[in-house]
Formats: structure tokens, sequence, C-alpha cells
């Protein structure tokens, strides 16, 4: 692959420090619209939805929604009462880092298209647990899964090789001990 | 299993039968002509009236829900038809008034397909719904029409729409007609679990408050908690100021009261406000109409708040109470441990204002809204069901016609829809027949919707619609005179038809007032006339202005009781 196709926009940018990463869990019926019921809320109110990960519960009449935005706290705490007044949230709550465990898993594929190239890679994703999910002569595809900080880091160390492009699944919550997420 | 063999759209009319519904206001369309059909097969108690236009249906629909407090039912076919309901929607969803509307649609298979008349309903309503449905299984029908009633009539009440495919109201029934509604995501009951605490911390400051006010509004409507305010003013001798919404949940000639607040209400119980120690709010979402400056709204008052929606708190104002439930549920809890004020200072003060800055027109010069309603008031002894429309009119109504008691005041707050007050007091006359219905409106409004003329006329409702006609969308003409160096712009409704005639070309009696000595003589025929509605038009001033007016954004305290004499600034809140 020429490498002008390779595109990246993974470029960390400096933040508003009023702007807090909140993330949410928002557990919902598994009913059609209701994805669109909870973004109307976030967009009425000019927040954008950083990362969302969906997925069907362990009963399958409910969906559970990990919702990461950044936004000001002092609105953020009214659009968590407004998403919870919808009739398809069961409940809405919000994590802090402390009281709960945030994973995302990446996927990313670069040029490795040297023996020494593909010993250095294997390297750096050993180092950060991860695995390769594709080999091909010329790329590879890596899985590594964790904390934001620590996917972040795996794709700069990989920024040494062409990265072709990076898929990341957004962040998913659970609360620590007994709590319900 | 039902005993009959329904299809859909059967199983969809024996439901809301059963449910107690009264009225069906509609208009028919191909994908709604099963349930039309029906309407024709199934035996009910529910009387079906054909509009004119779906929006005049939404808001009959509207109109007997305020008079009532029950929901009425909204039939309409899909694509434009579904669309038209969308402005009466959105009305009721901001005054949370009770509806149920029923879209026909597509078949299921050409959903999405740009199909004949199709729209997405769904989606094109969800922010203006307390919540919808698109049914997709026929056998669900009654499950889903018990939850939408459910939920439109319980908690902080909305409209909800139902959205049903043509295959799905045409196809075989054969389901339970009574299915148990299945919402786990929804408690309207833990509104009646008032937290002890709250009302320990509320009658702290209640009772020591030496300038106290209360606050009425539409949740203490919704909630019937009529009595429960009456006995609290009564008892701890506190003022009682009312959102338009709350008009008449305390009687407006109590001595206690101070009429409406905010921006065109009276001088005296905004300077309540603005003077008071405590505001206790007893459901009003503090809207921005009568905060004006959020942030110097009671600034010298503690404030507690009443509200069955939880979102509403810390929305516009943080209080410094929150009482979270039901307003009825609420007082009863404050009224247990209340008892009267050292309040009389206070409320010689605040009559001192009442002396002031009392509400009052001019009876020269020229026919003034003000006095065709202030007549209207005094003709009927404040004892009939008044619709507004919205504009200048309707804050004079506000003001001029005195509300005495609940459910007789029927007004487009939040949304401020023009063309509501006409079809609105349409199905306040089908709910109460007995009732004297006045439809007051300005003579752009009552061009939004007069359509309806042909339904009042059709059943002979005995409404009073009066058209107070000053050739001007006079409200925003104001602003353009106060705040765009009178710059008239997009104001001029040169054109208006002769509306006597346009009421004789339905049938329908007219009356028609030109002077200010006419309107006692006038309006006393007009109110004695009974053989179905009549039309009563009132040439009036064209350049009038509603005072007081607290300009769009500015603190109360900026409150205007007259013309300014000085240029005034653009206002810096919206409208």
């Amino acid at each position: 692959m020429a490498k002008n196709t390779i595109t990246t926009t993974d470029t960390p940018q400096t933040q508003d420090p009023t702007e807090v990463l909140h993330t949410l869990s928002v557990y919902v019926n598994n009913t059609a619209g209701v994805l669109m019921r909870i973004c109307q809320v976030f967009a009425r109110r000019g927040f954008n939805i950083d990362s969302l990960v969906v997925s069907q519960g362990r009963d399958a009449r409910f969906s559970r929604m990990t919702i990461g935005i950044v936004g000001n706290p002092t609105g953020f705490v009214q659009i968590i009462k407004q998403v919870t007044k919808l009739i398809d949230v069961i409940h809405c709550f919000e994590h802090s880092a402390e009281n709960s465990v945030v994973k995302e898993m990446l996927l990313v594929k670069f040029l490795a298209e040297t023996a020494t190239q593909r010993t250095d890679a294997l390297q750096i994703v050993e180092h950060f647990g991860g695995k390769t999910v594709d080999l091909t002569p010329a790329s590879m595809v890596a899985m590594i899964t964790g904390d934001t900080p620590k996917v972040d880091a795996a794709i700069s160390m990989l920024g040494q090789f062409d990265i072709i492009e990076t898929v990341r699944t957004g962040k998913v919550v659970m609360a620590r001990g007994e709590q319900p997420t | 299993m039902a005993k009959q063999e329904f299809d859909g759209a059967q199983a969809l009319i024996k439901t809301l039968d059963d449910l107690g519904i009264e009225y069906i206001f509609g208009y028919s369309g191909g994908a709604a002509i099963p349930i039309f059909d029906a309407l024709e097969t199934v035996k009910t108690k529910m009387k079906f009236i054909l509009v004119r236009h779906e929006q005049g249906a939404v808001h009959m629909a509207d109109g007997y829900a305020r008079a009532t407090g029950k929901p009425a039912v909204v039939l309409v076919t899909s694509g434009p038809g579904a669309g038209n309901t969308v402005t009466g929607l959105m009305t009721a969803q901001m005054d949370s008034v009770p509806m149920i509307v029923l879209c026909g649609q597509q078949v299921t298979w050409m959903l999405g397909k740009d199909a004949f008349q199709e729209a997405d309903i769904f989606g094109i309503t969800m922010p203006v719904v307390k919540h919808n449905f698109l049914v997709k299984v026929t056998n669900d029908i009654p499950k889903v029409a018990r939850e939408a009633y459910h939920i439109a009539t319980t908690g902080r009440p909305g409209p909800v729409l139902i959205d049903l495919p043509k295959d799905i109201t045409q196809g075989p029934f054969s389901g339970n007609l009574d299915p148990e509604i299945d919402l786990p995501g929804y408690h309207p009951e833990q509104a009646f679990n008032i937290d002890p605490l709250a009302i320990d911390e509320a009658i702290q400051l209640i009772m020591q408050s030496r300038r106290p006010v209360i606050l009425a509004g539409q949740g203490c409507m919704i909630a019937r908690a009529g009595e429960e305010l009456l006995h609290l003013a009564e008892t701890l001798h506190c003022p009682v100021t009312s959102t338009l919404l709350g008009k008449g949940i305390f009687p407006e000639t109590h001595d206690l009261s101070l009429g409406m607040l905010g921006m065109h209400g009276t001088a005296y119980a905004n300077k309540a406000i603005v003077e008071a120690d405590l505001i206790l709010n007893v459901g009003s979402r503090f809207d921005d109409r009568i905060i004006g400056q959020a942030d110097k709204f009671g600034a010298s008052a503690r404030i507690i708040h009443i509200d069955i929606d939880p979102a509403e708190m810390n929305k516009m104002i943080v209080p410094d109470v929150q009482i979270i439930g039901d307003a009825k549920a609420s007082l009863k809890e404050l009224n247990k441990r209340i008892s009267r004020l050292e309040s009389d200072e206070w409320l010689t003060h605040l009559g001192t204002y009442k002396k002031k800055y009392p509400l009052a027109y001019r009876k020269q010069g020229g026919l003034r809204m003000q006095q065709v309603i202030d007549e209207l008031y005094n003709l009927t002894n404040g004892e009939a069901i008044v619709s507004t429309d919205v504009g200048q009119h309707q804050m004079w109504a506000a003001q001029f016609y005195r509300t005495n008691a609940p459910y007789k005041w029927l007004s487009s707050g939040g949304a401020g829809t023009m063309g509501f007050g006409f079809p609105a007091a349409i199905g306040a006359q089908f709910a109460c027949p007995d009732s004297l219905v006045i439809s007051i409106s300005g003579d752009g409004g009552f061009q939004m919707t007069l359509f309806e003329l042909a339904t009042a006329a059709l059943h002979k409702l005995p409404i009073k619609i009066v058209v107070l006609n000053n050739h001007y969308l006079g409200m925003v003409r104001q602003w353009q005179e106060l705040f765009f160096e009178n710059r008239e712009s997009g104001v001029d409704l040169e054109g208006n038809p002769d509306f006597c005639k346009l009421a004789g070309a339905y049938g329908i009696e007219s009356f028609n007032i030109k002077r200010p000595a006419d309107v006692t003589r006038i309006l006393e025929k007009a109110l004695a006339y009974n053989d179905g509605p009549c039309l009563i038009h009132a040439e009036c001033v064209k350049t009038d202005n509603v005072f007081p007016m607290i300009p769009a954004g500015a603190a109360l305290e900026d409150m205007l009781t007259e013309p300014p004499k000085h240029k005034m600034a653009k206002p810096t809140g919206s409208t």
C-alpha cells in the first residue's frame, strides 16, 4: 500500500479544562428506536457523543450502553436525569475511573514488510498484552485491550510503523465490587 | 384469546373503549381505513368527531384534556396526516397534557422505501412526545394501547403516539385483549413517596419566613391540588401567584391572590417575587417567561421547588429544598405541619403595590381588547371556560379574565402555539357540554385554524368565538415598536377577511363590535344566543401594547409598568 493513502486522525488535542470526560452506563429496553431517543437528549443539549458501545444484556429484553461524553459537569447531571426520564431507560449511572473498570479494544493495521519489522512489531504487541489477528507478507493487524491510556500508548509505539488504520471499540465500563453497572 | 374474530384495528378500538376513552378526534386517509372501519364494526361508547385538519384534531384533544384531566384520542392517517399532528403534539408535550395519537402507516414491508404517504412519524415525533410506539405485531396492539394510556396519564402527563402499519391493523388478532402492561423503566408510583427529610427542611424554611410567596403551576393543576393549595395559603396567610397554566388553581379573586407572574404578569406578583424571603414553587418548571434573568430570580429568597419530574430540579433555578413528587401528595405532607406565619406586614406591603399598580386600560381613544375581555368577565361572572390563542389578546385575557376555578383556563404556554385556542375550545365544549365556553383569539391565530368553524357548526357547539381584530400580529409589532425602532416587518395582516361574513358562510351567527360603547350591549346579545356557535368580532385599536412587561431575559425588577420613555436595548432573552 502506498504511503499517501495512510490516514490516521489519532492526533492528541489539548482539551478545554472545563470539559470533563464522563462515562455513562445506560440500561435500556432492547427495542427499536431506543438509541435514537438517547442520542436526541444529548444532541438537543449540545453534547457530542465521544464513544458508544451497545450490546444485548444477559436478559435479551434489555441492552447495555456505555456512552463516553466530554462536557461540562454542571449540565451533565441534568442530562442524566433527562435520559433516566425516558420510558425505555431502566437506569442511567455515571461511573468514575475510581469506582469502575473501563476497558476498550483496539484493532490496528500497519505495514510490516521485513522480518525485522515483524519482530519489532510482535515485541511491542506482546508488551501490551495483545496479539496478532491477521498477518500478511506486507501487513499485520494487532488486537490490544486495556484502558484508554494503555491503548493510546500502544498506538503511539506502533506509530514507528506505517499505520494504515485503527478501529477502537469505545469504552465499556463495569462498576467495581458488588455495585450494579 | 379473543372470543370474537377481531382484526388488529378492531382489537385497538375495543381496547380504547375499555380504557374509557370518550372522544376520538380525527381525519381519515388510506393507511388508516382499517381503523376507521373498526369504528363502524365494533360497538363502543366512543364518539368520533371528523375535523377539517389534523392540527385541529390534536388541539381539540388537548382542550378536552385540559378541561377534564382525561385523555382523548386523535386518529389520523400516515404521511401528511401524521405530520400535521406535530405542532399539536409539541403543544401538549410542552404543557404536560395527556393524549393518545394514532397514526395509520404504510404496510411494514414498505417502511423506509418512500412508499406513498409514508413518513417516519415514529422518528419525526420522538422529541415532541412523552413516548411513542411503532407496532410491528398485531397481537401487541392491546398491550401497546394500554401502555400508551398509562404513560400519557400518569406521572408528568404527556402525549403518546402509536404508529400503526396497515398490515398490522388489518391482520387477524389472536391475542389477549386485556394484557398486563410491561414498562420496567417507568415508575410513576414513586411520585407518591415524598421524602420526609425534604418535607422537614421545607417546613423549617417556611416557618421562619416573613415574606413568603407561593408560586402555583401546571403541576398543581394536574395533581388536582387546589384544595390543599387553598388550605396551605390560608393557614400560612401566604400570598399566591400563578403561572399562565396555573391560572385558576387558586381563585384569582381571593385576597391572597397576586394573579399571574412573569413577562406580562401583574406588577405586584413580580414585585412580590423580587422582595420575597421565601418562594414556594408548587408544580411550576420555572419557565423562562416567569424567571426572566435566571441568576437574579428570587435573589433575596430561599426557594423550595416541588415537582414530579426530577429532571426539572436545578434545570433553570437551583432551589434550597427539592421535593420530588406529586404536588397534591407533597402539599398534604406540608399541610400537616404548618401554622400561621407573621406575614401581616408583608401582605399589607403587597396591598400597597396592588393599589399602586392595578391592571388597567383606557376606555377612550378606540376599542381596546382589554375592554372586551373585561366585559366578558363581568357578564359571565368569571365562570366560563376560556380558551385563548397566543399573543397580546392572550396576555390581556390572562390579566382581565380572572380565573376562579381550575380547568377553566386553556392556553398554550410552553409552545405558544398560534391556532390553538379555537380548536381547543371545541374540545372543551365536547368535554363540558353544559358549560359556557369562550374562545378568545386574535385575527392572526384565528386564521390558522378557522377551518374548524365547520366542526363547531356541524355539532351546534354553543361556543362564543371571540375574534379580537387589530389587523396585526400585535405582540411582534409591540416588540418591533419597543426594541426595533418601530420598524414593522411581517406583522401587517392586510387582507383579513370579513370575519362576520366568514361565519355566515359556515351558517354561524355573528356579532360585530365597533365602538367601546357597544361592548356590553352586543356581548349580552351574543351570550344570550343559544342556537349553536356564534362569532363575536371586535374591531380593535391597532397599536396597543401589553403592560406590565419584562423584556425577555431581563430581571423581574426591570419590569416596565408603562411605555418606556427612552429607547430600549434589544432583549437578551429569546422571544
